[in-house]
């Protein structure tokens, strides 16, 4: 395992990044995403757990600190690269095998939906050795198996420092299922991702 | 996602179809793989094909693994805003009609049946229209036909009532017994509960209105496009298409055969 050091960029081509953050994560996304220049070329997709009631603003909240185009993940939409998906609220997110994205209406997991691990899981299947997937602050558990399923179908895993997150449960529950690639600091967790860009290029 | 388990989901789908006609093949596949998997262990299979082999030599387990590849998660007024719509944008022109022929698409367990007849009465048309629920899911369709809901989601349903617009008390539509809301079975006197399949089966009739809500979302493309297309068949000259709320005809091979009257409240007519 690495911590911090980013000697040992993975020689493997990432193609797609999912991200998974609850109680906490709007700013640690902000953080993360404030490093991503304009031309950033993979595709990245977000659960962040919110509550259902209403319209969700995060779309705008966040494209307005992202240089990258920034969509609500709709169904049957064909994965673009160079475009941040956020999922809708009331709605599981899934990747499909054709690499486009899919809603639906299953049941609440760890009390959420969207869930992290559904689309952990579906995005390990759809592009196996070429996902990043990174789990950020939280105060459930969801994500933690998702990331095992990454890992398990050889994608990169990478999470948040629980010393660092601002909620430690859901980093502390990732790391009591498996050991991922990376623990890092959300600074290093931006820098990991622009230069796994270079190297997929 | 692994070799195996893509072979294993596959051919027990094709079973499914060659043996009970259910056509689950152009489903989306992560939502069809978790049901799956979901089963695995309701059933303590070890292998998606052993649970094959049980659904293929025991009808009684295939009627129970429907349960849990069909998604039976309604309310009542669900999104109250787009029963508001309806009542505000739609029905004055429904009201245009002499009779009126109502189609609601994978009505599960009747929620969607129940809210649309309750708005109905209240704006007068429920006697002159005809209402065919449909559903591939027979233990669903005879639920719904009983229309008897949990009485805990009934609060719930109560507020998104009155959000809908609801011009009476919505207590007045049901009767308390024990842990259930009993509804007025008058609701459902011009209501024609029937088994369809959008995958398989073909349109029965000419219609004002379908509703079709979260249903289209476990389509692929594919198959979302054959249901637009009945859809599109089915629906008389500006018939009205009401969806889901993170639904839309605008990617399909039908974008151009219907236009929002609605947009946000998802609610498209035909050109």
């Amino acid at each position: 395992m690495k911590t911090g050091s980013l000697s040992h960029a993975p020689a493997s081509r990432v193609e797609a990044i999912v991200i998974g953050a609850s109680a906490g994560g709007v700013e640690a996304l902000l953080s993360i995403f404030g490093t991503l220049g304009s031309g950033f070329a993979l595709p990245i997709i977000v659960v962040l757990h919110l509550p259902e009631q209403r319209r969700s603003q995060l779309v705008e909240v966040i494209a307005r600190r992202v240089a990258m185009p920034v969509v609500e993940a709709q169904d049957k939409a064909v994965i673009e690269s160079g475009t941040l998906y956020l999922a809708a609220p009331g709605y599981h997110l899934s990747v499909e095998q054709d690499r486009s994205l899919s809603l639906s209406l299953e049941e609440r997991l760890h009390y959420s939906r969207p869930a992290i691990d559904y689309l952990f899981e579906s995005a390990a299947d759809a592009y196996g050795p070429a996902l990043l997937a990174v789990l950020l602050t939280g105060a459930n558990q969801d994500g933690a198996r998702g990331l095992a399923q990454v890992k398990r179908l050889g994608g990169l895993t990478v999470v948040q420092d629980p010393a660092e997150a601002q909620v430690a449960t859901m980093p502390d529950a990732a790391l009591a299922l498996q050991q991922p690639d990376y623990i890092l600091t959300l600074h290093g967790i931006g820098r990991l991702l622009v230069e796994l860009e270079g190297t997929s290029c | 996602m692994e070799r195996n388990t893509e072979i294993e989901l596959r051919l027990l789908i094709e079973a499914i179809y060659l043996k009970y006609s259910y056509d689950f093949r152009d489903y989306s596949g992560a939502s069809i793989k978790r049901r799956v998997n979901h089963a695995l262990n309701q059933f303590e299979c070890k292998t998606i094909s052993a649970l094959q082999e049980r659904v293929l030599h025991d009808p009684a387990a295939f009627m129970q693994l429907l349960q849990l590849l069909t998604i039976p998660v309604s309310e009542m007024f669900r999104d109250p805003a787009h029963f508001l719509a309806i009542r505000q944008e739609v029905v004055p022109l429904l009201r245009t009609y002499p009779s009126i022929k109502i189609w609601i698409a994978g009505c599960s367990t009747g929620e969607e049946v129940y809210s649309m007849a309750i708005l109905l009465r209240e704006e007068g048309l429920l006697e002159r229209t005809i209402i065919y629920a449909t559903d591939i899911n027979p233990r669903s369709l005879e639920k719904a036909k009983q229309g008897i809901f949990s009485l805990e989601n009934i609060r719930a349903y109560t507020r998104n009532y009155q959000q809908a617009g609801g011009q009476s008390s919505f207590a007045d539509y049901y009767t308390a017994a024990y842990d259930y809301a009993i509804f007025d079975k008058s609701l459902r006197d011009n209501v024609t509960f029937a088994d369809h399949s959008l995958a398989t089966d073909s349109v029965f009739s000419e219609t004002q209105l379908i509703s079709c809500r979260n249903v289209l979302i476990y389509f692929n493309k594919k198959l979302q496009d054959r249901a637009f297309g009945l859809f599109h068949d089915s629906l008389c000259h500006r018939g009205f298409l009401v969806l889901g709320s993170k639904e839309t005809p605008d990617f399909s091979s039908y974008g151009k055969q219907f236009e929002p009257l609605v947009k946000q409240e998802r609610i498209y007519r035909k050109t």
